[in-house]
């Protein structure tokens, strides 16, 4: 099945053809050319799902190595290689399940300049997968890149009251992150002769060079993940974002940072890892402590789960660098789960905003009364953000705290302290929105979930259950490029 | 039917009712949710039993049914998994049995709330997620099912959700719980490098060899069986309610009464006992840790109980009294004496879901009024709940007679936790004598609190009936009350005349089942839990390397060691009589003094006070602190405000250059060509 990634990753394309198409024929700002471009992205979204689905099937999970290979010349020497293993190969269906369900939570709530819009968001999805299916480094710095571009417009265009400020306050942290990276790229093409990644990762840098690089990679991937104190980007983009912006935010774009540590910082650069991972650690337990306290504060639903979001990446960046096979697989569920989960919890502030249009978390209190339904589901997602056993949220971080431990007792026992915080905020913040008598005279009337959005939200539940209950659905597929990542880290560091 | 089978169909019974209750409760109606939740949980509590006897009689062999793989990375391997052997078989009956019994006393206490399918689907659930606790044949598991109980905690703690105090009181359980949980995990961890497994099968025969090994934890040097069994234990203080972890569980009576009698009394809050007894294995090896959970234990139990002394609402004396009663479990299991402390779990599971149901009856006969001082004298009133009452007081305090060996259930149990206190001190273990001491000076306190409960509640005179004069009198030493928000029951009796009544058969009946348990089960089961047959009961299921001994020896105890609990007892009961019955005011004048003990003890130890400004206060302080001067000021103000003002500033310096007079241009200018002009010739003039 060769070419299966490719036509994954641009399919979301042939989508946006079609919108150009239609609004080529009808009358521009017709709500009948509206209507059909939200049909059109999400009849492409869903089926780049099921062909996301087609890419883990037809993935075999006990070869360790890159499958489903392509590799063509582009131009100028520069090739087109693509390619998944272990440790992207998840990312991809995580996109395509996350896509449809935003289109669907936009469905109603996005009035203005929907073919645009619905544009942005096929580009961005196929920018996305993209980043995980790249095997070359420059093919993935421009889809990394990339998709910089559309999700800047979704902020800077259907953002709330202060977005051009957030978007610009994301674009110029991410860039200036990325810049780095360029030229550390440029630099390692130049050394080893080649820009493939497979081969980068064979390609031994010396020390010196490592450090350097590992340096430049660090700094754009520390803001994408992000880790404190690069960070106070995301509550400001998260609060402006459109819902659906936010959860594609959460879900994904936060990943592209971890995911960009264990593919390249770890393999290409072990010793500079090791060197660097005091620092690593230090960072992720702040942040894990920091923004939790910070999350306990807020008074905006969306900032109070962007905060969260940072102190749950604490737990990935600490797996990723504890260099253990509990660290890595640890790492990766945490990630596909808070994709899951906070993508969720976004929705669910979606849900009230859709109605109230406010996130002010005092205007809410005693909607159980009202949404009952809702209420339901919110506690569900909000015990899955505390990490509790049976959610999926419980099995990165017990996988990451042992992998950290293994390697420093210090950073465990601090990182430890998380589990007492997420249950602090997330508990408050559901208290005061959910429980209580419903004072608000503005809320007498709000209705309880309807059909949309219960279908957007049965197979975030599903996915967050089945996944708490049976974590193997993933880490048998992560098993085999997990273990083989951490054998060559320890023969290459010897640790 | 195998074995395999019966044991899958307990587990999954209550969890299937939940699900019908919880997801179609509001479909199928509140009677039909409440016969599913109920029904099933009578199979699962006959099941229990039926599991119980084979498997304590030998008659099944332990065994372990494998459901699905968990999780599985490397080493770190988790199976869903059924583990039944005698320990196990324990808290399936303590469980299902009054588990069952809460159901159908719910029928009655809950008649009038709105939301019962909720309820038993919350109820049931708790159910699962105990039964998953007990049958763990790992760690994972076991953590699961910890957390489970304690989410099912949550939900019924702040069950009446319209309520501040419960909403609160519901958090705190959670949070306190999951700063034990925190130990716990820390606990799994250690295990898990220290033995390469989290199997309780495969960890406990590799014990005894890595004993001795030291490792380095943050940095100090400790033994490894040390560490590991000190953090498991710090779970153990929070779902247990232990000293300095214990502030959530007097709060937790917020919840609906058969919450209390059910998880708040009889199982979750004793899962930390259950737990050290199960890794008695590790815990044997572990000396210090065991000393931790004596003095622990022996604090809490004196502790608790001198607040008992002094709370007027009787769901607080009951839950001070539960926490004192684990303390006793857990000093016992510190000694080594994890029989005794699995027998007291037992026997204390009947007599205290018995106090707290019987307290729910007189809430219920009381028009939910939960403040002892305006009580009194309802002995006549309500003759089957004071019956069964007594019986419960009876129970807890232990009476019975030494010589011939006759006596309500913890009677049995108490005096084996005190001998076996006295015999670990009388070998040289200096916390045991401490734990002996505490133990006695306890059961002292608990027969007085519990006596002055059945005092000021039944007997003396009757504080009701004067609506008028105590609705204004007493308002304002209320503050402490929390009546159950049934108010429209009130009005809705009929009987406006506020004369107390028997509560529902549906309520008696499963407080009259308790009360046959609560006077037999210790007689009955003494015997095989740590008398001359407790090998073949346990057959290997906890450790027996101390507690042979410790038990063993009870048969020879000196005469006032035996009689001593009796005899403080004794003390108990005339003191309290005295105070409330002999001189019936006296406890009250004490109060309204406000002397410093009383205050102190009223207070509960200013914990709360104390938690509130070190970690709520600070917590707070800290959060806005990294907020607006951190993230805002710090990060914001260096990092891209910082730099775009600077950039503004520049740009708007620079700007002012721009003159627009062609004399400034021209004199720049000139002065360029002037200074370019001398360089030159300095260059090139050499």
């Amino acid at each position: 099945m060769s070419g299966i990634l490719s036509l994954t990753t641009f399919l979301p394309l042939l989508g946006v053809a079609g919108i150009l198409l239609v609004r080529g024929l009808a009358p521009a700002n017709d709500e009948r050319t509206a209507s059909a471009a939200r049909w059109i992205a999400l009849v492409t979204t869903l089926a780049t799902f099921v062909l996301s689905i087609a890419v883990v099937a037809n993935f075999d999970r006990h070869r360790p190595g890159f499958q489903m290979l392509e590799d063509i010349t582009w131009f100028n020497g520069l090739r087109y290689r693509m390619g998944v293993d272990g440790i992207s190969v998840l990312f991809v269906p995580l996109t395509a399940f996350l896509f449809p369900l935003c289109i669907g939570a936009s469905w109603r709530s996005i009035k203005d300049r929907v073919v645009e819009y619905m544009i942005a968001f096929l580009v961005l999805e196929a920018l996305i997968i993209g980043v995980f299916c790249a095997l070359d480094i420059i093919v993935f710095y421009l889809f990394f890149e990339g998709q910089l571009i559309p999700m800047f417009l979704i902020i800077g265009i259907w953002g709330g009251q202060n977005r051009v400020y957030a978007a610009f306050k994301f674009f110029l942290y991410t860039l200036l992150g990325s810049v780095l990276m360029l030229a550390a790229i440029l630099a390692m093409i130049s050394i080893a002769h080649t820009s493939s990644i497979p081969e980068l990762m064979r390609y031994h840098f010396s020390p010196a060079y490592q450090t350097w690089f590992w340096l430049a990679f660090f700094a754009s991937f520390a803001v994408k993940m992000p880790m404190w104190p690069v960070h106070t980007w995301l509550p400001d983009a998260h609060v402006e974002a459109p819902t659906a912006g936010s959860v594609i935010l959460a879900g994904i774009l936060l990943k592209m940072g971890g995911y960009g540590f264990m593919r390249f910082s770890v393999p290409m650069f072990p010793a500079a890892s090791v060197q660097f991972t005091p620092l690593i650690f230090a960072l992720s337990v702040v942040a894990i402590v920091y923004t939790s306290l910070v999350a306990f504060r807020q008074d905006d639903m969306k900032k109070l789960i962007a905060y969260s979001s940072v102190a749950h990446m604490g737990f990935v960046t600490m797996g990723i660098f504890s260099g253990s096979l509990q660290g890595e697989q640890g790492a990766i569920f945490q990630m596909v789960s808070h994709g899951v989960i906070s993508g969720a919890l976004f929705l669910c502030v979606g849900v009230v905003y859709d109605r109230m249009h406010t996130r002010e978390i005092s205007f809410y209190g005693g909607l159980v009364t009202r949404m009952p339904v809702y209420a339901a589901v919110f506690m569900l997602f909000t015990m899955g953000n505390v990490g509790l056993p049976g959610t999926s949220g419980f099995i990165g971080e017990i996988l990451t705290l042992t992998g950290a431990y293994s390697v420093s007792t210090w950073t465990a026992i601090i990182a430890v302290s998380g589990v007492i915080l997420s249950a602090v905020y997330a508990l408050t913040l559901y208290r005061r929105i959910i429980f209580g008598q419903l004072t608000n005279p503005s809320l007498a009337s709000i209705g309880d979930l309807v059909g949309r959005e219960s279908i957007i939200f049965l197979p975030l539940i599903i996915a967050t259950l089945a996944l708490g209950f049976q974590p193997r659905l993933v880490l048998s597929i992560t098993d085999a490029a997990t273990t083989q990542m951490v054998d060559v880290f320890h023969a290459a560091t010897g640790r | 039917m195998s074995p395999q089978l019966i044991v899958t169909l307990l587990v999954f019974a209550p969890i299937l009712g939940a699900i019908i209750a919880g997801l179609f409760g509001r479909r199928i109606g509140d009677t039909a949710s409440q016969a599913v939740t109920t029904g099933l949980l009578i199979f699962a509590g006959v099941l229990g039993w039926l599991t119980f006897f084979n498997v304590v009689s030998g008659a099944w062999p332990s065994f372990t049914v494998q459901l699905a793989p968990f999780i599985d990375v490397g080493r770190f391997q988790s199976t869903w998994s059924i583990r039944i052997d005698s320990l196990s078989a324990v808290m399936l009956v303590v469980v299902t049995t009054v588990s069952a019994l809460v159901h159908v006393y719910s029928w009655g206490y809950m008649r009038e709330d709105p939301s019962k399918p909720r309820f038993f689907a919350y109820l049931s659930l708790f159910t699962f997620a105990m039964l998953a606790l007990v049958t763990a044949s790992d760690l994972m598991q076991l953590f699961f099912g910890w957390e489970g109980v304690g989410l099912a905690s949550y939900l019924l703690i702040g069950f009446w959700y319209d309520r501040p105090t419960a909403n609160a009181a519901a958090i705190k359980a959670f949070v306190v719980n999951r700063v034990g949980d925190a130990g716990f995990i820390l606990g799994i961890v250690t295990t898990f490098w220290a033995f390469g497994t989290i199997r309780l099968a495969e960890i406990f025969p590799q014990v005894p060899a890595i004993a001795d090994h030291v490792w380095r934890f943050g940095s100090w040097d400790c033994r490894l069986m040390d560490l590991a069994c000190v953090l498991l234990f710090i779970g153990a203080m929070g779902k247990s309610a232990q000293f300095f972890l214990h502030t959530w569980l007097p709060d937790a009576m917020e919840g609906p009464t058969p919450v209390s009698a059910l998880i708040h009394a009889a199982t979750m809050v004793t899962a930390g006992v259950y737990m050290v007894c199960l890794l008695s294995p590790m815990f044997e090896h572990a000396p210090v840790a065991k000393d931790v959970v004596t003095v622990v234990g022996a604090v809490t139990c004196l502790f608790a109980a001198t607040v008992g002394l002094a709370q007027n609402d009787i769901k607080r004396v009951v839950a001070y009294s539960t926490c004192s009663q684990l303390g006793y479990m857990f000093f016992a299991a510190g000694v080594g004496a994890y029989p005794a402390a699995m027998f007291h779990l037992f026997t204390h599971a009947f007599f205290k879901a018995l106090l707290f149901l019987g307290a729910g009856a007189v809430i219920g006969a009381m028009h939910h009024e939960q403040d002892m001082r305006k009580m009194g004298a309802l002995w006549n009133k309500i003759p089957i709940t004071y019956a069964v009452m007594l019986v419960g007081t009876l129970a807890i305090t232990g009476v019975g007679i030494p010589g011939i060996d006759i006596g309500f259930a913890g009677f049995y149990s108490k005096d084996a936790l005190i001998n076996s206190a006295f015999w670990a001190g009388r070998d040289g273990d200096g916390v045991g004598v401490f734990a002996f001491i505490v133990g006695v000076i306890a059961a002292g306190l608990t027969s007085f609190y519990s006596w002055r409960l059945i005092f000021m509640t039944f007997h003396g005179h009757a504080k009701w009936g004067q609506p008028t004069h105590d609705d204004h009198a007493t308002h304002s030493a209320q503050h402490e009350t929390h009546a159950e928000p049934l108010a429209e029951a009130d009005n809705a009796h009929g009987h406006g005349d506020h004369e107390p009544h028997e509560e529902p058969w549906s309520m008696l009946v499963p407080i009259l089942l308790l009360a046959v348990g609560a006077a037999f089960a210790g007689g009955l089961f003494d015997r095989g839990f740590i008398g001359a047959g407790r090998e073949d009961f346990w057959r290997g299921a906890l450790s027996t390397i101390t507690s042979g001994r410790l038990l063993d020896q009870i048969e020879h105890m000196p005469a006032w060691v035996t009689w001593a609990p009796l005899l403080v007892t004794a003390i108990g009961f005339v003191a309290a009589w005295y105070y409330y019955i002999l001189h019936e005011g006296i406890g009250a004048r004490i109060a309204a003094r406000k002397g410093l003990v009383w205050s102190f003890l009223y207070n509960k130890w200013y914990f709360d006070e104390l938690y509130q400004i070190v970690f709520v206060n600070s917590a707070k302080w800290l959060g806005d602190l990294l907020w607006k001067g951190g993230d805002k000021r710090l990060i914001d103000g260096l990092g891209p405000d910082g730099v775009s003002a600077a950039s503004y500033a520049i740009g708007k310096a620079t700007a002012r250059l721009q003159t627009g007079y062609v004399y400034h241009y021209a004199f720049v200018m000139l002065l360029g060509v002037a200074g370019l002009l001398s360089y030159a010739l300095w260059a090139f003039a050499r």
